[in-house]
C-alpha cells in the first residue's frame, strides 16, 4: 500500500500509514519535537489529501504502530466489532467525514457504529475536520453513565469540583470543596489530587470526602486521584471509595510508565465494583488521558501525539468508566505551544472520545509557560459547550495552588448553566434547589443559601 | 445551637482555611472587577517571570570570590528553548570548563524558567552554602539550561556531586521561586531518579539560608552513602524505621 498524493507538479510520499497520520496532523509542538511533523503547511495538505482518499479499510489490514507484543494494540484489534463496521467499511476517510456530519447519521446510528471503530480511524477522520465539524458531530453523540447520579444527558453540562490543597491539608481541601459547592459544582465527582501518595492519606481524603457529601446530603460521587494500587490497598481496608482513578495512555510502554496495565486496571475496576456503592449505576472508573503523555515517556513509538490520545481511549472503554477527561493544557509547551494549539487538541480529543463511545470531559487549562490565557479557556469552554462535553473542571478562581496551573473556576460553571443554558445532572439540579442555590428556574440565589451553621461544623470537624 | 453565620462570616472562615481564591464573590458569573485584575496581574508576572533574562553582570559581580564560568545550552534562543527541552539540556558545542577546579562539588546556576527566581535568591544560595562546605565549590551559570544540563556540567568537571539551581516554573502564587537539584556522580542520561530535590526557595517559602543548609546535610549524606536520589531516601526511611 503506498500513502502518496500530487498537489501541484510535486509529488509528496509517506512511508507509512503511522507517517501519513502524523504529517496530517494539524501543526502542534509535540509532533515538532518528536521529529514526525509536516515540513510546512502544503506537504500537511498533501497528507491530508492522501488521507482523505484512503478506504476506512486499510485501517484494519495493517498494524499501524507496529510495536510487537503490545498489549493495547492487540485490545484495539480484538474488540474490534467488524458487523459495527459494516454500515461504513466501504467508505474512504472523506466520505467518512461527510457521512459523520449528515443529518440522516442519528444519534443512535453513532451509537450503534461505536465498536465498529478503532482509534486510529477516529483520530484520522478528526485530522480532516475543522473545529467547527468535531463540534457539530461531537454534538450529536450521547454517552451516559450513573454512579448517584445521571452524567451526559442531553442539554446538560456537569462539573468536577476539584478542592486540591498542596500539604492534603484536610481543611483546605473542604474550604475549597465548599467554595465549589456553593457555586453549585461538584456533580460529575468532587476529585482531590492528592500531594501525598500515601495509602493513609488517601484513606483520610475519601473519608474526609465521604463525610461532605452525607453531611451535605449531595447526590455525587467523590474521588482521591491517586495511583491505582493505592486505591486497592484502601478499599483492602475498607475504606469508602466511590471512584478508582488512572491515568492512562495509548502503548503498554507508556501505560508502564504510569505503573499501570490491563490486568492491574481489571483488578482494580472489580475491586471497585464489589463495593457496591453506586446507589443508581455501576459506571466506577475514572480514567484522566492527555496528548503527549507518551512521548512524554518515549512511548510513543513514532506516532503523533493525537493518535496515541485516541487509542488510550481503548483503554478507557473497556472498563466502562463515569468519567474521562483529557488534562488539555497540562502537560505544556512543547506539546501544544498555544492557546491555539490547546483550543484544537482539547476539541480533538472530546470529539473522539465521543464518537468512540467515552463520557468524555475535558480539563480546560494551561500552564504559564505556555502562550495561553483565560480568554483562550473561555472560547474552549463555549465550542465544548456546543459540542455537548459531559464535564469540565473546576477550582478556586480557576487557581489549582497544588499542581500550579490554571483551570476553570465555578464562575465558569455559572456561567454555562445561566448563559449557555445547559444544567447540571438532575439529581444534582434538583439538589442545589432544594438546598436553596438556585431558584425554580435553575438561576443563582443572590445570597449563597446553604445553611451557615452546617458548613461551620463541618469545617470544625475536619480539624 | 449555634448562631447562624453571615455570608461573609462564612466567606472569612473559608480564606482562613486555604490560600486558595476561595470565596471571591461574584457578579452575575463574572469574579468581582479586583479579583479579576489580580488573577490577571498574577499571571502577567509569571509570563514575565519564564521570558525573563538572567542578570549576568549582578550574578558575576556577587560571586566574584569563587572560580566561576558561563555557559549556554544548545537552544539558540528563548523560544526554541521553551519548545525544545531536548536542546535545554545539552550543551552547547563551545563549552570550556577548563578556569574550574575538578573533583570536587560544582553548583550550576540555570534559568529554567524563571531567571526572576534566579536574579532573586540564587546569590543567597550560594554564598550560604559556600560557608558550609569543606572546600568551596566552582559556579557555573548556564543560560537556557534545564535541569539536566547539569549532568554534562559535572561530567565534563569529574566533579563528585552538582548542585543545580534552577528557576521553577511560575506559578500564580510565586513567579520567583528557585529549586534545588542535587545529584552524586552526575554524569549525561542519568534518570531522574537519581536526583533529590528541594523546591519552592524564596522569600515567603523555604528561606535561600534554610535551603542552603539543607542542600549541606544532604551532600554529606551523598558523600558518606556514594549514592543520592531515591536510593538515599530510601536509606534514611530505613535509619528512621531502625531508631524508632
Amino acid at each position: 500500500m503506498s500513502y502518496s498524493s500530487t498537489i501541484g507538479k510535486t509529488r509528496y510520499s509517506f512511508e507509512s500509514l503511522k507517517d501519513l497520520l502524523a504529517k496530517a496532523t494539524p501543526e502542534r509542538s509535540g509532533d515538532e519535537l518528536a521529529g514526525i511533523a509536516a515540513e510546512g503547511p502544503v506537504e500537511r495538505l498533501a497528507a491530508q489529501v492522501a488521507l482523505a482518499d484512503l478506504p476506512l479499510q486499510s485501517f484494519l489490514d495493517t498494524d499501524i504502530l507496529g510495536v510487537e507484543n503490545d498489549e493495547i494494540t492487540e485490545l484495539i484489534y480484538s474488540s474490534h466489532d467488524l458487523p459495527a463496521f459494516a454500515p461504513i467499511s466501504h467508505m474512504t476517510m472523506g466520505e467518512f467525514r461527510e457521512w459523520l456530519l449528515a443529518p440522516t447519521t442519528t444519534s443512535e446510528i453513532l451509537n450503534k457504529l461505536q465498536p465498529g471503530l478503532t482509534p486510529e480511524m477516529v483520530a484520522a477522520v478528526s485530522k480532516i475536520m475543522r473545529s467547527q465539524d468535531l463540534i457539530a458531530v461531537a454534538q450529536k453523540c450521547r454517552v451516559v453513565t450513573k454512579f448517584n447520579n445521571t452524567i451526559g444527558l442531553e442539554g446538560r453540562m456537569a462539573t468536577r469540583n476539584q478542592p486540591n490543597h498542596p500539604t492534603d491539608d484536610s481543611r483546605g481541601i473542604l474550604a475549597s470543596a465548599i467554595d465549589g459547592l456553593i457555586m453549585g459544582t461538584g456533580d460529575a465527582v468532587i476529585g482531590v489530587n492528592p500531594a501525598t501518595d500515601t495509602v493513609e492519606d488517601y484513606i483520610r481524603i475519601v473519608s474526609l470526602l465521604d463525610r461532605l457529601v452525607e453531611a451535605l446530603e449531595i447526590p455525587t460521587q467523590h474521588c482521591c486521584l491517586g495511583h491505582v494500587t493505592v486505591a486497592l490497598e484502601a478499599i483492602g481496608r475498607g475504606a469508602p471509595v466511590d471512584l478508582v482513578f488512572q491515568s492512562i495512555a495509548g502503548s503498554q510502554k507508556a501505560n508502564e510508565g504510569f505503573g499501570v496495565n490491563l490486568s492491574l486496571l481489571c483488578e482494580a475496576h472489580e475491586a471497585a465494583l464489589s463495593l457496591k456503592r453506586g446507589r443508581i449505576g455501576d459506571n466506577v472508573m475514572y480514567f484522566e488521558t492527555g496528548q503527549g503523555a507518551a512521548l512524554s515517556a518515549d512511548a510513543h513509538h513514532g506516532m503523533d501525539q493525537q493518535t496515541m490520545e485516541a487509542r488510550a481511549y481503548a483503554v478507557a472503554r473497556e472498563f466502562r468508566p463515569l468519567l474521562v477527561n483529557t488534562v488539555v493544557g497540562f502537560i505544556g509547551p512543547e506539546y501544544l505551544f498555544n492557546g491555539k494549539q490547546i483550543m484544537r487538541a482539547g476539541l480533538e480529543d472530546h470529539f473522539c472520545g465521543k464518537l468512540f463511545g467515552l463520557p468524555m470531559g475535558v480539563d480546560v487549562c494551561y500552564t504559564n509557560h505556555t502562550d495561553a490565557d483565560q480568554n483562550d479557556m473561555d472560547s474552549l469552554l463555549v465550542s465544548l459547550s456546543a459540542a455537548g462535553v459531559n464535564f469540565v473542571i473546576c477550582v478556586p478562581g480557576a487557581d489549582d495552588i497544588m499542581l500550579n496551573y490554571q483551570s476553570l473556576s465555578s464562575h465558569d460553571a455559572i456561567f454555562v448553566r445561566e448563559t449557555l443554558h445547559k444544567a447540571p445532572a438532575p439529581e444534582f439540579s434538583d439538589w442545589m434547589e432544594n438546598k436553596g442555590i438556585t431558584d425554580k428556574t435553575g438561576r443563582m440565589r443572590s445570597e449563597p443559601a446553604l445553611s451557615g451553621p452546617s458548613l461551620l461544623a463541618l469545617t470544625e470537624a475536619a480539624q | 445551637m449555634k448562631k447562624d453565620v453571615s455570608a461573609s462570616q462564612l466567606d472569612t472562615h473559608l480564606r482562613e482555611m486555604t490560600a486558595a481564591r476561595v470565596a471571591l464573590g461574584r457578579s452575575g458569573s463574572g469574579v468581582p472587577t479586583g479579583a479579576s485584575l489580580a488573577f490577571a496581574l498574577d499571571h502577567a508576572r509569571a509570563r514575565e517571570a519564564v521570558w525573563s533574562d538572567m542578570d549576568k553582570t549582578s550574578l558575576r559581580e556577587a560571586l566574584v570570590f569563587w572560580p566561576l564560568a558561563s555557559v549556554r545550552s544548545a537552544a539558540p534562543d528563548r523560544s526554541s528553548y521553551i519548545r525544545r527541552p531536548d536542546l535545554g539540556r545539552k550543551l552547547a558545542p563551545e563549552t570550556d570548563l577548563s578556569t574550574l577546579p575538578k573533583e570536587g562539588i560544582v553548583i550550576v546556576i540555570a534559568d529554567g524558567l524563571s531567571a526572576m527566581a534566579v536574579n532573586a535568591n540564587a546569590v543567597k544560595v550560594v554564598t550560604h552554602l559556600q560557608s558550609l562546605l569543606p572546600e568551596p565549590a566552582g559556579i557555573v551559570l548556564a543560560e537556557r539550561g534545564r535541569v539536566a544540563i547539569g549532568d554534562e556540567i559535572g561530567a565534563m568537571v569529574c566533579a563528585k556531586a552538582v548542585v543545580v539551581l534552577i528557576g521553577e516554573r511560575p506559578g500564580l502564587s510565586s513567579a520567583d521561586s528557585l529549586g534545588a537539584y542535587i545529584t552524586w556522580s552526575p554524569e549525561p542520561r542519568l534518570p531522574d531518579s537519581r536526583r533529590n530535590c528541594i523546591s519552592n526557595i524564596r522569600d515567603g517559602g523555604l528561606a535561600p539560608e534554610d535551603a542552603a543548609n539543607r542542600i549541606a546535610t544532604l551532600l554529606r549524606r551523598m558523600e558518606k552513602a556514594q549514592i543520592s536520589g531515591v536510593a538515599l531516601a530510601g536509606s534514611v526511611a530505613e535509619q528512621l524505621l531502625h531508631k524508632a
